[in-house]
């Protein structure tokens, strides 16, 4: 339906199209969203828990997640909200590289990101290995700041931004799909920009 | 000139039916969609404009009207001299006009009267538009519970629905409003006029009977950050702030 009188638009350059995903538009910024208020994780009380159901499979400290090898992604991201940035650079560890430090091959075709401030997100398992997804520390070569989910945030960059859990402290597979905070306020289980999975009742 | 989305689009036609200036820079504007919808005090739609090429600009915007007011909601947009959407709204939209909304949306900014109270409402400047909804959820059923409204905004022409809340708290009847100028001096002799801090928050708890049972938080990311430390600051729970940030 064209809109009466909607013409102008901020159309990005025809060059980047191909990058933004549909309802998104490009942001130079980085804004800054949460259902509540902003934690302070401090790295001397910070650590990482893999589980499989309740049961953990191995704990890491802020020294001993540090000392795991480290890697890069440069990445563009798209929030639910319609915003999209290019190139983020992040540094941080891959989560193939926490499983083979923990030993383990992926256990479950699900997983819930659990955060230090109570919330979650569910992501299929195939989605965090293979490259594509880390658990990032550093953000423009820096510590990523307390409002964007420092001292350690999830990086799944091919799904919506609230997939990328902030204050994130531990990783649990679960035998089903188990819905987390956002999925079980509306939000799509799986949530791929570029099928506008936004909300629950999307396809 | 429209088309219908499909029977099972999430996107439905609303139609503008009514349009009233509420400050300098935020306008009110009342929706009917073509099929009805309930929404919950809190939440929000998504409003999407598509130009003859076939570009469309989405956005959400919060609902500022009660679930029981009526078949039109009533969001409240301010205008952002950079924005995409709001100028369109602001300059060429008119009564009558169709626009494409879905909703509502949104699960967690909410206040139904089964969540009880007392609560504490924390908004600045057009963050105060989900809180208007549960204000007015709250007045509509006539919903006993105790409300604190703090409500910052830079100047007294400024503060959104300043009549109507005005009003609400000249009842008397368990909803205090506590206006916070930060660009002018304080005109009520209850109101402050500074940045919001612990202090006020604390000051803002002491109207309410007890401690409060939700707190909501809503503005800009630099708003909801200092308000949300403000309300920690006076010995709140983080457990039972929620809060919406516009994102920038």
């Amino acid at each position: 339906m064209v809109t009466r009188g909607f013409f102008s638009g901020r159309r990005p350059p025809s060059d980047t199209d191909a990058r933004i995903p549909p309802g998104q538009y490009l942001e130079q910024g980085f804004p800054v969203l949460s259902a509540g208020p902003t934690p302070r994780v401090r790295t001397e009380d910070w650590s990482f828990t893999l589980k499989q159901g309740p049961r953990p499979i191995k704990k890491w400290n802020w020294a001993e997640f540090n000392a795991l090898p480290q890697s890069k992604m440069t990445r563009d991201i798209h929030c639910v909200t319609a915003w999209t940035k290019f190139n983020t650079p992040w540094q941080g560890v891959m989560v193939d590289d926490i499983l083979a430090d923990a030993g383990v091959e992926p256990p479950t075709a699900y997983t819930l990101a659990l955060s230090f401030d109570g919330y979650s997100t569910n992501v299929p398992t195939k989605d965090l290995v293979t490259g594509k997804a880390m658990v990032a520390l550093l953000y423009e070569g820096k510590p990523i700041t307390s409002d964007h989910g420092g001292p350690a945030r999830l990086l799944v960059p091919h799904l919506y931004f609230w997939k990328s859990a902030k204050w994130v402290n531990g990783l649990q597979f679960t035998e089903r799909d188990e819905p987390g905070f956002w999925e079980l306020r509306g939000y799509h289980m799986y949530g791929d920009p570029w099928r506008e999975q936004r909300y629950s009742s999307d396809p | 000139m429209s088309v219908e989305p499909s029977p099972q689009s999430p996107w439905q036609a609303a139609t503008i039916a009514r349009i009233e200036k509420r400050t300098p820079r935020v306008t009110s504007f009342w929706f009917r969609p073509s099929r009805p919808v309930a929404h919950l005090a809190g939440q929000h739609v998504d409003i999407r404009l598509t130009a003859p090429d076939g570009y469309q600009a989405r956005r959400s915007y919060s609902i500022a009207s009660a679930p029981e007011a009526g078949a039109a909601i009533e969001l409240a947009i301010e205008r952002l001299d950079d924005g995409e959407v709001s100028p369109f709204f602001h300059d060429v939209a008119a009564v009558g006009d169709e626009i494409e909304l879905r909703g509502p949306l949104g699960g967690h900014f909410i206040w139904q009267e089964s969540d009880g109270g007392p609560i504490l409402l924390v908004g600045g400047g057009s963050g105060v538009v989900p809180l208007m909804a549960m204000v007015r959820h709250r007045t509509l059923r006539n919903n006993a519970v105790p409300v604190a409204l703090v409500f910052s905004a830079r100047v007294w022409d400024e503060v959104i629905f300043r009549d109507e809340l005005i009003g609400l708290d000249d009842r008397r009847d368990g909803f205090d409003l506590v206006l916070t100028l930060t660009r002018e001096p304080a005109r009520r002799p209850s109101d402050y006029s500074r940045r919001v801090d612990a202090r006020m928050m604390a000051q803002a708890i002491e109207r309410l009977p007890k401690a409060p049972k939700l707190a909501y938080v809503c503005g800009s990311n630099a708003f909801v950050s200092a308000a949300a430390n403000a309300l920690i600051g006076a010995g709140v729970p983080a457990e039972i702030i929620r809060t919406e940030r516009y994102g920038v």
